[in-house]
């Protein structure tokens, strides 16, 4: 294994009694993307943010480069790339003046800058956008306008806080591809998002985290093969849920329910399929097990009070 | 396992010259919306003058600053001014200081870039106290068209109205870093500022006052903005300097340690 561009460990984090990050740790290889999963307040934010030396762990320690935080803070940031879960683009500037300003604060000339503006504006498929505001741009567009900002120091390791959430399906695989093309180029990637799919196109691995603590780590396909059954097959419709507790149940390695729906997790689906042909006025639906059904079976399928 | 102790708060700054691209943010905005701006800055400390000064001034006629008598319109117009700085800084450094840092997150972003939030906050203060001088300048420009004052001190006067806007903008920051949003503000204006203004021998002589009244107003930082600066109009150095000199660079340092060390904690930096 090569060395770590970023390395994680024993990360512990408190707010009062909550326990937000406990004993957390990974790292992260050149050129690799790391997916962070989790449900909401699993700490992935705080994660990021003690990455970036913006929160002090209580235990603990991030090292990046060679350097550690918080102590090399600015040489850190300085090979960083960040985009948050929120943008933080300045509503007053166009797109390019967006560009200048953040390189700015990298200690960059603007003569350098404005030379890098339209290949990091061309990135975001922007070039047209140039003097629009951000107010003016898609949602989308502005997430584009700050994947482009996060460029613009030409940052070795990436940190992007949930980047395609509240986009459409085109601007989400837009978006998608650009961070391919980035990984091409021979970034690294800490990327934290709810979109399994998202997780699993992009991420050479992932990190599945809950209540602060790391619950498993592995490849997206060796997860799942690693926790789950290949086969589910979905019932749902009036009835459906009888099924849970019939003799059914003995077809299935494993069965869940949620909310209307009956999972039956298994590794041969036929003699239930068959089984279920038997009850017509059902839906069924037969799948191969995927990232989603790893992710609700390993932090479970209710609802939090706090989500 | 290694433990972190997480750093006080209060520890000192840590300031670096990556405050002046956050400045230049600033300036950039403000460079596109400059003359409005500028209108608003100025036109309402005018309104005063005129209204005050000249209107006031004919039933008032000449008052007595140290045993010298002036004109009306000059006490008010070398009071006014120190008013107009306070008021420059203390708007720039809680209303749009606290669109940056709450409302836009712009902040936030530019932390993710290596500037610390020492130097922001720094980069905010110098930034409101840029404003309070730009303002002065406009006032000082049209005070020597009307003819109020043509002391060559002006331009003595003119860097200590620069270490007013710093002091008010280091005191109005702290109120920044405490804010929930934008209503808080309305009680420091009106609690903190506004009575400010009439105890500070700027409408009328300090000696209209009840002695009690008088020795609080002592402590003031607009007090002692305007005894440095009112002489200085009047082409006479201030009796006094080394004292309210001393109190303004208290209220600067001190403001700018607590402010920094509630936004230190807002940010849980």
């Amino acid at each position: 294994m090569p060395e770590s561009i970023l390395s994680v460990q024993h990360l512990v984090k408190r707010y009062g009694e909550a326990t937000v990050v406990s004993d957390l740790s990974f790292a992260i290889a050149p050129g690799e993307c790391l997916g962070v999963i989790g449900p909401n307040g699993a700490g992935k934010t705080t994660t990021i943010r003690m990455c970036l030396g913006l929160t002090v762990p209580d235990e603990g320690t991030v090292t990046a480069f060679g350097l550690q935080m918080p102590r090399d803070a600015l040489a850190i940031k300085a090979q960083l790339g960040v985009v948050s879960q929120l943008d933080t683009l300045d509503p007053d500037f166009n797109c390019a003046e967006n560009l200048l300003v953040y390189g700015r604060y990298f200690g960059m000339k603007d003569a350098q800058i404005r030379e890098r503006i339209p290949s990091l504006l061309e990135f975001a498929s922007l070039t047209s956008k140039a003097s629009a505001k951000p107010g003016e741009l898609s949602g989308g567009m502005k997430r584009r306008l700050s994947l482009a900002r996060a460029l613009v120091n030409n940052p070795r390791l990436l940190l992007l806080d949930e980047p395609t959430t509240g986009l459409d399906p085109q601007a989400r695989h837009l978006m998608w591809e650009r961070l391919q093309l980035l990984l091409q180029q021979g970034k690294s990637i800490l990327l934290t998002t709810h979109f399994m799919d998202e997780a699993e196109r992009l991420c050479h691995r992932l990190l599945v985290v809950d209540h602060g603590k790391k619950i498993a780590e592995g490849a997206p396909r060796d997860l799942i093969r690693q926790y789950l059954e290949p086969d589910v097959v979905e019932v749902y419709g009036s009835g459906a849920l009888a099924l849970a507790d019939s003799p059914l149940k003995a077809l299935a390695a494993r069965v869940e329910v949620s909310g209307e729906t009956v999972f039956f997790y298994t590794a041969d689906a036929k003699p239930l399929l068959l089984q279920l042909a038997a009850y017509p006025q059902l839906r069924t639906l037969h799948r191969p097990a995927n990232l989603e059904d790893l992710f609700l079976k390993l932090t479970g399928r209710q609802i939090r009070e706090d989500a | 396992m290694s433990t972190t102790t997480t750093p006080s708060p209060w520890r000192a700054p840590q300031l670096s010259m990556r405050w002046w691209p956050v400045f230049l943010r600033n300036l950039l905005v403000w460079k596109k919306l400059a003359i409005p701006s500028l209108v608003g800055n100025i036109a309402e400390p005018l309104m005063w003058l005129v209204a005050f000064g000249y209107g006031m001034g004919a039933l008032v006629g000449k008052v007595t600053v140290d045993g010298v008598q002036v004109p009306y319109i000059l006490f008010l117009a070398s009071g006014s001014i120190c008013m107009s700085a306070m008021n420059a800084a203390s708007f720039e450094a809680l209303y749009s200081a606290f669109s940056r840092m709450h409302v836009q997150k712009t902040w936030d972003g530019i932390m993710n870039a290596p500037v610390n939030l020492d130097d922001i906050v720094l980069a905010e203060m110098l930034w409101a106290a840029f404003k309070a001088i730009f303002t002065v300048t406009a006032i000082l420009g049209v005070m020597l068209a009307l003819g109020i004052s043509y002391s060559p001190k002006l331009l003595v006067a003119w860097p200590v109205l620069l270490g007013v806007g710093i002091t008010f903008s280091c005191v109005a920051l702290i109120f920044n870093a405490l804010a929930k949003g934008y209503d808080f503000f309305t009680y420091y204006f009106t609690l903190f500022l506004t009575p400010m203004m009439f105890l500070s021998g700027i409408f009328f002589p300090l000696e209209q006052l009840p002695p009690v009244v008088r020795a609080i107003s002592q402590w003031l930082p607009l007090t002692n903005a305007v005894d440095l600066v009112r002489p200085l109009f009047m082409d006479q150095w201030p009796s006094e300097w080394l004292r309210p000199l001393a109190v303004l660079a208290t209220y600067a340092g001190l403001g700018f340690w607590v402010a920094l060390a509630l936004t230190r904690k807002r940010f849980r930096a």
